[in-house]
């Protein structure tokens, strides 16, 4: 094992295409225009000594130590400022450069110990023995050796003392993090590196690392290297918490890891990172792993530790009873976003081939489904159209209900990058989130609309662009379905969606739309990134419909700096979906009701797959209240803290026989299991992770899992036991498995990631090393289809009782239910969820700042802390869901999108008054009736109201139905429901059902 | 009937407002006008009336002399200890090349009326009715190089500004004056701020500029008082705004002031404290004329510089280049200081001896001992000694001389003076001014200073003479800009010049 070396060339690359030949020390060098002259010696092989330098920083030119002579220009300028040009003659030896540097570096040496804590890490002791001096001929005299250190950060240390004042931390901070927490106090020999007059956590610092990243002394250093010692392995792999997926470093010393190194090859982060992934990785270690498999038969009785053999055995005899007494759909799966491609894939293999039926559902259902139904639908394919460095040529950005320093922090610094080199921002969010106005970024518009109202705000935008006459024609004729641009130009051109009309229901003033809907059509390239907030709402799929149309009508697909960007919630959200996880589709997106796709499965697999959709998520806890579904195998994933209603989650886990989890730690959902099955943590896969931007990255192990097993293996154990022999030697011949048989990743394999870094998907014989941006000639489904996107506002309304409405998110530094991240130093800036409120709400109740309050909806209630703010409206509240103890989700109900069920966290009327105690105490509320019932009904009117139809929509309501629901729920709908409670159009459909049947 | 008594900071810290108000208090109906300093700072408060005989001169007068000259009826020129008679007849004025500074202390600066009755918009006028070209090639051809210390023409600056292409260019006249010694930007903006804004307006015009900032010291607070006024009447008067003097070009100004760091006059410094950020010095390229303030093509000039131009393009570039020698041409405004019996404003064509310079208008030293050194240029100017007398005051013969000129400063010392302490206090100073970027002078100035009190205590002499003058070497060669490179020269020319002073214990 060695370490992973990327060279530091101390300049960017010139993004010149011109080129320019010069000669360095006699050798010619041909580079971009533009490139300095330190960067174009290395590339020749010539390594200039440098301290204040390095490659992911513009150049700054303090340190003084890589002067170079110009044949034919006075003086000794700085190669690192100094760009080159055609015909230069640069020697970079000489004996005045060389006296320049060494009296530069005697200069250092007189200021610094003379021994590192960090020894051979700090470039200082480096470079002075590259230049051949060792010592400082000048006497003892006022030096900053004695200032104290910050200790402060639970994860690295300031030491002032190594402090060289090259300001690479500050530069940092500034142009790759965009924070500017650090600068430099005073000046003359007493400029030092502050993080602004405070301690370093008392600061605006956000722990992203790339000050630490940036430093060449020991000044600011990981902690876990000064207690653990200099990694001597590296491994390169892919963070486990969000979409961004950025590459790291795994480096290690003997079996510790001492730290998380951003890959600067990385093509998500480009060597950049956010404190989770930088530094929050101790729970892979953590004394509350489960490393042994435990059974119990009751989920009242304590559990057994059992071998891997009796687990698997306990597990496939429940799940078999099951299928014998009940049917063979009465047990299913959820597969994990936060697991492995290869480890998704075999988890939907053993649902479609070891259960006999398409049960399979992930937690994308409850966050990105309606991404794929919307851009399906518009685009041909469920993904993200552009990488991620295609913001920095946008014009204009469009942020929809998202919130990246927060919760995409890597991507967050590109933006606010790109903006701060004049790209226009609008921000549309009931919150006044960060990126609205912060250090360097004012948003141009922030359309605060109300929580619910995205599709009233999107047409709004449409309607103007339409109106005014700033459709981009030429696009729209070229690209797009003309029928379905002309019925939706009409749809859209109506008054009802007209700023003014929607301003009453949006709360956003009509001038301030139109005036963002120009800015946005007005430019050359307008992208659109969007979050959590689109997607988790009853018109979710609507609204991500809404978002297509205007990029195509705007022309702004299919070249750099324009798109449709959903930012992923989880490290491989993007990567379960394709990989088959729905019960509806297999890997790929392609319907399980296509025979041709079947056939590939069936021959491959030698089994004969079911053709119908099998039970999403919450189908499946409203089967399980009724008794019909029975067994469930969850992979990492925590419903019962993550998902909606939780007495709801709660009732319907109870309801059932086996449920096996297998997780890192006993968690909410272990609490109603009966088989844990210990899994892997991402420091001991092997396989691959897809992020937001497609890209397929390897995730390879860095040390020894301590369960035994992988989890892939436990798996194909399970299916086996099962009486289907599933069997893979490595994450390798799975992903060979998924290209044999998945157009769309035909052409990846581990040893092309290997060779590449990373490729994004497709990457087939048409594009051998990926596709970076999508739709580039034309869309996956051929023409662009606009679909009509009508505003039907949610059931969830604010009424008398509960007056208010709330709306959820994460913060920087804890992680979707905090498994994770409770279970590092991140609680330090976290401990608990928070209920944010406006002064205005607060003083109605008498609620004052940090008391608590009791926070109720028809479903729940629970106590948490309140805070007052003004960056929610009045009328709006606000929370995260990282801690079990307050259970946010207790007050969260069942309504969902209308088309896939994503649950409409967004949107939650409640109510808060003043509580004398806290925090939790949780009220679940009795569940009780037939939920599948009451669900079927509001699902089939629900679909009727939205679905986007000029006439006969019958026929496409019923067409909806057979695409995604399940047989039973059909028969019910026919056989059990009150027809008095259905739309006329529901009923109508149900007749175009019985026709089709 | 006008008498005039100085508003100028010089005459004020010396009591002109009282002398003001003792004239008032005896003649309220008299029109007193608060002028700029003639620059004779020794005959401070320098009181004129205007008679019709011309204006007479009394000085130096003080708030409890003024009874006896209205006894002497100086109102008519009477006869009076302290008259000097016709200003314009004091030799020491009327033996200057007054072009520059040709309306400081004669016209009421804020009075517009009195500025064009004395040539004011002269040049502006003539500016309008050319091409940008062809004010870029009168000033080129005028020879007239940056005042602030560079010495680079200023028509070239101004060319590569005109040739961007930016639709958004600024004119930012740097009044930062800093440099111990000097004081003519601060003169010239007290006594005829209407000349720096008319300087401005021209180079906005050649170059397509429209919005000037003037960076002018805290320091400075009367100068500020007046520049703000001045651009205020210039607004009034359409002269600065959206057209100027009624022609198709806008041009606005507004101040920005310093904070009190000397290296903020370095002009990329500048850059970033008119921005609002650390004064801070940029590593140059790019060059501010192509990315200046802002990342916008930036004309930087010094405040004499700028306010020459109008004069320039009043009486063309063959009158002012007529002056001079060598390729230093027209006039420089000297300001010579320290002890010196006739300090002030010297404004004389280039080639001056430094002895003409301290002899016949300083007349020796204030204590009247052995003049024994002089500083030429600002605190990191090099130290002169008497046998350098016959040096001529000029850019090229200057450096050549192991020196620069500057900003034009001239501080005189006796023979009181210790050339190893003066050296130390260059090494002090840089470490107390120093911005904190480049290291040679973040560590070099402190480690400079420690090393010179070394040789001061006679500790290992020659070894640290050869550690001060390698570090000397590292600072000139190695330092990003001019502040950490232009220190060694007060160290290095006190050494070479004044030997006997570093000779540690045995001296």
């Amino acid at each position: 094992m060695t370490m992973v070396f990327e060279p530091d060339f101390g300049t960017p690359a010139s993004e010149k295409t011109q080129l320019v030949t010069l000669e360095i020390d006699g050798n010619a060098i041909t580079v971009p225009a533009d490139t300095s002259i330190m960067r174009a010696a290395l590339v020749a092989g010539i390594d200039i000594p440098k301290l204040c330098s390095t490659d992911r920083l513009k150049a700054f030119g303090s340190c003084r130590l890589c002067v170079i002579q110009v044949d034919g220009r006075n003086g000794t300028p700085s190669s690192c400022t100094t760009p080159v040009a055609d015909g230069m003659k640069v020697s970079t030896q000489s004996e005045k450069l060389d006296r320049i540097r060494r009296g530069v570096m005697e200069l250092y040496l007189s200021d610094h110990p003379a021994e590192c804590a960090t020894g051979d890490e700090c470039e200082v002791h480096g470079v002075a023995k590259k230049i051949g001096i060792t010592t400082s001929r000048y006497a003892q005299g006022q030096t900053h050796l004695e200032l104290k250190k910050d200790e402060s950060n639970p994860y690295f240390t300031f030491d002032s003392t190594e402090c060289i004042v090259c300001n690479r931390c500050v530069r940092a901070c500034d142009e790759v993090q965009g924070t500017f927490a650090l600068t430099i106090e005073n000046r003359g020999f007493e400029a030092r590196v502050s993080s602004s007059g405070t301690s370093f956590i008392e600061s605006e610092c956000v722990s992203c690392g790339a000050c630490v990243q940036a430093c060449p002394t020991g000044a600011l250093t990981e902690k876990t290297l000064l207690t653990i010692g200099a990694p001597t392995s590296s491994v390169i792999t892919t963070c486990a918490y969000c979409g961004v997926g950025c590459s790291f470093k795994a480096e290690m010393r003997g079996d510790q890891l001492v730290r998380m190194v951003p890959l600067k090859d990385g093509g998500a982060n480009e060597g950049h990172s956010c404190v989770k992934g930088r530094f929050a990785y101790g729970y892979a270690t953590h004394s509350d792993r489960i490393t042994k498999p435990m059974i119990r038969n009751s989920i009242t009785d304590p559990w057994k530790e059992v071998s891997w053999a009796e687990a698997i055995s306990f597990a496939a005899d429940g799940l078999k009873r099951i299928q014998a007494e009940s049917g063979r759909n009465a047990i299913g799966g959820i597969t994990s976003s936060r697991c492995t491609n290869e480890e998704v894939y075999v988890v939907q293999k053993m649902v479609r081939a070891a259960f006999a039926n398409n049960n399979v559902d992930t937690c994308a259902r409850v966050c990105h489904s309606p991404t794929g139904y919307g851009l399906g639908q518009t685009f041909g394919t469920s993904a993200g159209t552009q990488d991620f460095e295609s913001v920095e040529h946008s014009d204009v950005i469009m942020l929809i209900g998202a919130n990246p320093t927060s919760a995409h922090p890597v991507f967050a610094s590109r933006m606010k990058q790109a903006i701060r080199k004049g790209a226009q921002l609008i921000v549309i969010d009931p919150r006044v989130i960060a990126l609205v106005r912060t250090p360097g970024v004012v948003a141009a518009h922030h359309l605060q609309l109300m929580p619910g109202t995205n599709v009233a705000v999107i047409n709004a935008l449409a309607h103007v662009i339409v109106t005014e006459g700033l459709v981009k024609r030429d696009f729209v004729d070229a690209r797009c379905e003309e029928k379905s641009f002309k019925d939706w130009e009409a749809f859209i051109s109506l008054p009802e969606n007209s700023p003014e009309a929607l301003e009453e229901s949006s709360r956003v003033p009509a001038q301030e739309i139109r005036k963002a809907a120009r800015l946005f059509a007005s430019v050359p390239n307008a992208s659109i990134y969007y979050g959590l907030g689109v997607t988790e709402h009853s018109q979710g799929s609507t609204m991500v419909m809404g978002i297509a149309n205007l990029a195509m009508v705007t022309g702004n697909i299919g070249r750099k700096g324009v798109g449709v960007n959903p930012l992923r919630g989880q490290n491989n959200v993007q990567g379960s979906c394709d990989m088959g996880s729905f019960p509806h589709e297999l890997p790929g997106y392609r319907h399980i009701s296509n025979p041709d796709t079947r056939k590939i499965y069936n021959d491959m697999w030698g089994v004969t797959l079911d053709s119908e959709p099998g039970m999403r998520i919450p189908n499946m806890f409203d089967s399980a209240l009724a008794g019909e579904y029975r067994g469930l195998y969850v992979q990492g994933e925590d419903i019962a803290q993550s998902d909606p209603n939780t007495s709801h989650v709660h009732a319907a886990l109870r309801a059932m026989d086996m449920v096996i989890v297998q997780d890192l730690f006993l968690n909410e959902t272990s609490k109603f299991a009966h088989v844990f099955l210990p899994g892997t943590s991402f420091l001991e896969k092997d396989g691959t992770f897809t992020n937001a931007e497609r890209r397929i990255n390897r995730v390879r192990p860095v040390m020894k899992s301590p369960t035994g097993k992988s989890e892939f293996e436990v798996t194909c154990d399970l299916a086996t036991a099962m009486g289907y022999p599933m069997s893979y030697d490595n994450g390798a011949q799975i992903m060979d498995e998924i290209a044999a048989t998945t157009p769309t990743f035909s052409g990846v394999s581990f040893k092309k990631l290997d060779e590449l870094g990373s490729v994004q998907w497709p990457c087939n014989d048409a594009n051998p090393e990926g596709t970076p941006m999508m739709h580039t000639e034309t869309f996956m489904r051929g023409l662009g289809q606009f679909m009509r996107t009508p505003y039907v506002a949610t059931d969830e309304k604010a009424n008398r009782k509960f007056p208010l409405l709330l709306t959820t998110g994460r913060v920087l530094s804890q992680y979707n239910v905090g498994a994770q991240t409770r279970r590092t130093a991140n609680n330090i800036w976290h401990t608990e969820d928070i209920l944010d409120l406006h002064e205005s709400d607060a003083q109605m109740r008498g609620i004052a700042d940090g008391s608590w309050v009791k926070l109720s909806s028809r479903v729940g209630e629970t106590i948490m802390r309140a805070r007052i703010t003004d960056e929610v409206p009045a009328g709006v509240v606000y929370t995260t869901f990282h801690f079990p103890e307050s259970g946010a989700n207790v007050i969260t109900t069942d309504f969902s999108d209308w088309a896939t069920n994503c649950p409409e966290y967004k949107v939650t009327a409640v109510e808060i008054a003043p509580s004398a105690k806290g925090p939790g105490a949780m009220v679940e509320t009795h569940i009780e009736g037939d939920t599948q019932l009451d669900s079927i009904v509001r699902m089939a009117n629900q679909i009727a109201a939205n679905i986007p139809a000029s006439d006969a929509p019958e026929i496409k309501v019923a067409h909806h139905i057979v695409q995604f629901w399940t047989k039973s729920m059909i028969e019910r709908l026919h056989k059990d429901v009150d027809r008095s409670q259905l739309s006329p159009i529901v009923i109508k459909a149900m007749d175009v059902l019985l026709v089709t049947q | 009937m006008r008498v005039f008594v100085p508003g100028d900071s010089a005459a004020v810290s010396i009591g002109a407002n009282d002398v003001a108000a003792a004239i008032t208090r005896i003649d309220p109906s008299l029109v007193i006008v608060r002028n700029g300093s003639r620059g004779a700072l020794w005959l401070e408060t320098l009181v004129e009336v205007e008679t019709d005989n011309g204006r007479i001169a009394y000085g130096p007068v003080t708030a409890e002399s003024v009874q006896s000259l209205f006894d002497a009826d100086f109102l008519h020129g009477g006869s009076h200890p302290l008259a000097l008679g016709k200003t314009d007849e004091i030799k020491w004025l009327a033996s200057q090349e007054r072009v520059t500074f040709a309306r400081v202390g004669v016209i009421d600066p804020l009075s517009i009326q009195d500025y064009r009755q004395h040539g004011g918009l002269v040049g502006l006028t003539a500016a309008l009715a050319q091409s940008s070209d062809s004010i870029i090639n009168e000033v080129t051809e005028s020879g007239l190089r940056g005042r602030g210390g560079a010495g680079f023409p200023a028509g070239i600056k101004w060319k590569t500004v005109a040739q961007t292409t930016s639709v958004q260019k600024y004119i930012c006249c740097n009044a930062d004056e800093g440099d111990s010694g000097t004081f003519a930007d601060r003169m010239l903006i007290e006594g005829d701020p209407f000349t720096l804004i008319e300087g401005m307006t021209i180079a906005a015009i050649a170059v397509g500029a429209s919005q000037g900032i003037v960076y002018l010291r805290s320091e400075y607070p009367h100068a500020i008082e007046i520049l703000q006024k001045a651009i205020e009447i210039a607004r009034a008067s359409d002269w600065l705004g959206n057209s100027v003097l009624g022609s198709v070009h806008a041009f606005d100004i507004q101040i920005r002031i310093g904070a009190g760091s000397y290296v903020c006059g370095e002009e990329t410094a500048m850059l970033e404290s008119i921005e609002g950020k650390r004064g801070v010095v940029r590593a140059k390229p790019p060059l501010p004329a192509i990315e200046g303030l802002f990342g916008q093509p930036t004309v930087i000039n010094n405040v004499l510089t700028l306010s020459t131009v109008p004069m320039v393009l009043a009486q063309g570039a063959a009158a002012y280049k007529a002056r001079g020698v060598g390729r230093s041409l027209g006039t420089q405004v000297f300001q010579l200081g320290g002890n010196i019996a006739r300090g002030g404003i010297i404004e004389k064509s280039f080639g001056i001896t430094l002895r003409e310079l301290i002899e016949t208008y300083g007349g020796g030293t204030l204590s009247s001992r052995p003049l024994r050194a002089v500083q030429i240029g600002g605190p990191l100017g090099a130290y002169f000694s008497t046998e350098q007398f016959e040096t001529s005051m000029d850019y090229e013969s200057l450096i050549a001389a192991g020196g620069m000129l500057g900003h034009g400063g001239v501080v005189v010392f006796d023979d009181t003076v210790d050339l190893a302490v003066q050296a130390k206090f260059a090494m002090e100073f840089c470490a107390l001014e120093s911005c904190g970027k480049c290291t040679p002078c973040r560590i070099g100035s402190t480690r400079g200073a420690e090393t010179i009190d070394l040789i001061i205590q006679g500790v290992r002499v020659d070894e640290n003479k050869k550690l001060l003058l390698d570090l000397c070497e590292v600072m000139t060669d190695g330092s990003l800009c001019a502040m950490g490179g232009l220190t060694p020269m007060p160290v290095k020319s006190a050494m070479v010049n004044f030997p006997s002073d570093f000779l540690g214990a045995t001296k």
